[in-house]
């Protein structure tokens, strides 16, 4: 069993239900992200794991100890929020030993535990300053070394970036899971921002309408998304139209164009079906190990610095795809007709 | 200086002279006891009067103990409206203005017909029921100042995020509302309390029905039968009400932490 278990999930809000069945099992020390877009359901799922919501049914088990019916203070659980709910009238060093003054440690404990994770976070020299004094990006490093300070079982990280400049969002974030690492803390990280959820996850669950649409690894998730949801949601995407010739052998025509997946499709003969492929699986002109070879025009042409995304009308449908900028290349010229190829293996079959 | 500037300080002027005017002749007035000169002869008596004294400090205790239960009442009452029942919010503060409505000498009456001497509760009785229904009396008459004090204050700090980040840390509901909550409304709480002290001080209509001899009682016994130091007195209540009001100025403005960024 795992460490961290989620058994059968549900939550209701009057008629309506936020959670429908999550199920997942997270093994100790592991970093799991929920990813999804905002009423998905992913932060019902963290409140209650935290003990702040009540299943509508299902349960949790951290360890062999059932937790459904515990309350939140009760948990070892250490949470840190978006809005990073320090306590305005403690310094830094007061809010980080609130728990440990909680659990009844002593003066010298509470003092060397706070010296300790104020150094995890690098913030040894501004103990004895007041939340306000502090930059966003501190308040925040300081509530998750308040989170961290009792050893919590299990840490929850509910949106904990949203708040901050682009900057700091992307160094804090290599810092949480550098600490993460360091201490081997099982931790769930709830976010709608697909990049923070992909950069430092051990695993990705992507929440759609109140259940997992797919669990998997960074790489899993973006090179073989179970659904389209997971597709469209996680990074950018093309999506093509294909009518299925055979579903045995996997042939299927794009237009006017066969292709042969050589992969066996759960899908009738004359049957629409969408393919899918990341723009930087798509080559301009014909590249070799690309044998799918697709005629079209040049759509659009978007200079985005060290990429170029250019957007290539085939057959009736449009296809992006991602070139470095070369600078004694420049881009080719809307309405040039060009070549675009495509590995079949690239090419995605997406269900509904 | 434009001419609507002009205006401004001109309504500034008039409005200041209405209400510094009759202080003024107070004043002056309390000051002519001796004729033919101005002295403090009039504050010499009130304040050597071992009853100003006795009934001050009376009252004083009272707007105390009034202010410890309106805080033990109203912050928790407002915290978990606020935090688990924001639909009741307009019934609690209907139900908290209602002492502005209905007239103090209703609520005492009341008090009278309920917990007089031939009653299940005979509270009126004794020297301890009658202070205590004072007491009762008195939180119920600062009930709408030290509520809408103490919710203005909630409203400045996200006390949904503070309460979960405490329960995550392992804290229950006392440690939660004395340690997390209280001190992040002191200052809300404080000017409620200054308010309490500022109605208990010169309260009449309650002490006076009851039987007690506080200073509202003595300030209005004085009216009736001195001439200089009824305004004396009054000067002086003033001075005690200006000076909590500066108190509060102090407070807030002293205050070592904020939950505002500044």
């Amino acid at each position: 069993m795992a460490y961290l278990d989620i058994h059968h999930l549900q939550k209701s809000f009057g008629a309506h239900r936020v959670v429908k069945d999550f199920t997942l099992g997270i093994e100790k020390g592991e970093f799991v992200s929920f990813l999804g877009p905002s009423g998905c359901g992913k932060t019902t799922v963290l409140r209650m794991v935290a003990g702040f919501e009540t299943p509508t049914l299902g349960t949790i088990r951290i360890g062999d100890r059932d937790v459904t019916g515990l309350p939140a203070n009760r948990r070892k659980i250490g949470m840190v929020f978006q809005a990073y709910a320090l306590f305005p009238n403690l310094t830094v060093e007061e809010n980080i030993g609130f728990g440990l003054k909680v659990a009844g440690e002593g003066k010298a404990a509470i003092a060397r535990r706070v010296g300790e994770v104020l150094e995890l976070i690098g913030l040894a020299q501004l103990g004895s300053r007041y939340p306000f004094q502090l930059s966003g990006g501190q308040q925040q490093r300081v509530a998750l070394a308040r989170a961290l300070a009792p050893r919590p079982q299990v840490l929850l990280l509910d949106e904990p970036l949203s708040a901050l400049d682009a900057k700091i969002r992307v160094s804090l974030r290599e810092e949480i899971r550098r600490i993460q690492q360091e201490l081997g803390i099982t931790t769930i990280f709830v976010t709608h921002d697909q990049e923070e959820a992909l950069s430092i996850s051990d695993r990705i669950v992507v929440m759609h309408q109140g259940i997992a649409d797919q669990v998997g690894t960074p790489f899993e998730i973006y090179n073989r998304p179970a659904t389209r949801f997971v597709a469209e949601f996680v990074g950018t995407l093309n999506l093509v139209d294909a009518d299925v010739v055979d579903a045995a052998s996997g042939r299927v025509r794009v237009g006017e164009v066969a292709v042969a997946l050589n992969r066996p499709l759960v899908a009738r003969a004359g049957e629409r079906i969408s393919l899918a492929l990341r723009p930087e699986t798509v080559s301009l002109g014909r590249t070799e190990g690309r044998d799918v070879v697709l005629s079209g025009r040049i759509a659009e042409v978007h200079f985005l610095g060290s990429v170029i995304r250019i957007r290539v009308a085939v057959g009736g449908q449009v296809l992006s795809l991602d070139t470095f900028n070369q600078p004694d290349r420049p881009p080719p010229a809307v309405g040039v007709p060009v070549e675009v190829s495509i590995a079949r293996s690239d090419l995605l079959v997406v269900a509904a | 200086m434009t001419g609507k500037r002009l205006w401004s300080w001109f309504a500034v002027a008039l409005g200041g002279l209405y209400f510094l005017l009759p202080l003024a002749g107070m004043v002056d007035f309390s000051m002519r006891m001796k004729r033919g000169e101005y002295s403090f002869e009039a504050y010499r008596i009130v304040l050597a009067d071992p009853q100003f004294q006795q009934t001050l400090g009376y009252s004083v205790l009272l707007a105390l103990l009034t202010i410890v239960l309106g805080i033990l009442l109203v912050v928790p009452t407002a915290y978990f409206v606020r935090l688990r029942l924001p639909g009741l919010r307009p019934i609690i503060e209907f139900i908290t203005l209602l002492p502005l409505v209905i007239p103090p000498i209703v609520i005492v009456f009341g008090y009278i017909r309920i917990y007089n001497t031939s009653s299940v509760l005979p509270l009126t009785g004794t020297w301890w029921g009658t202070n205590l229904l004072l007491l009762f009396g008195y939180a119920t008459l600062a009930l709408p100042y030290m509520y809408r004090s103490v919710d203005t204050g909630l409203r400045t700090i996200d006390i949904a995020s503070l309460t979960e980040a405490a329960q995550s840390l392992g804290a229950g509901w006392a440690r939660i509302l004395a340690v997390v909550i209280l001190p992040n409304v002191f200052v809300s709480v404080l000017s409620g309390a200054f308010l309490t002290l500022a109605i208990v001080i010169g309260e009449y209509v309650f002490a006076a029905l009851l039987n007690v001899n506080s200073f509202g009682p003595y300030m209005v016994w004085m009216g009736g039968n001195r001439a200089y130091e009824p305004s004396a007195l009054a000067v002086v209540a003033f001075a005690i009400t200006w000076a909590c009001m500066g108190l509060i100025q102090i407070v807030t403005r002293f205050s070592r932490f904020s939950t505002v960024r500044r």
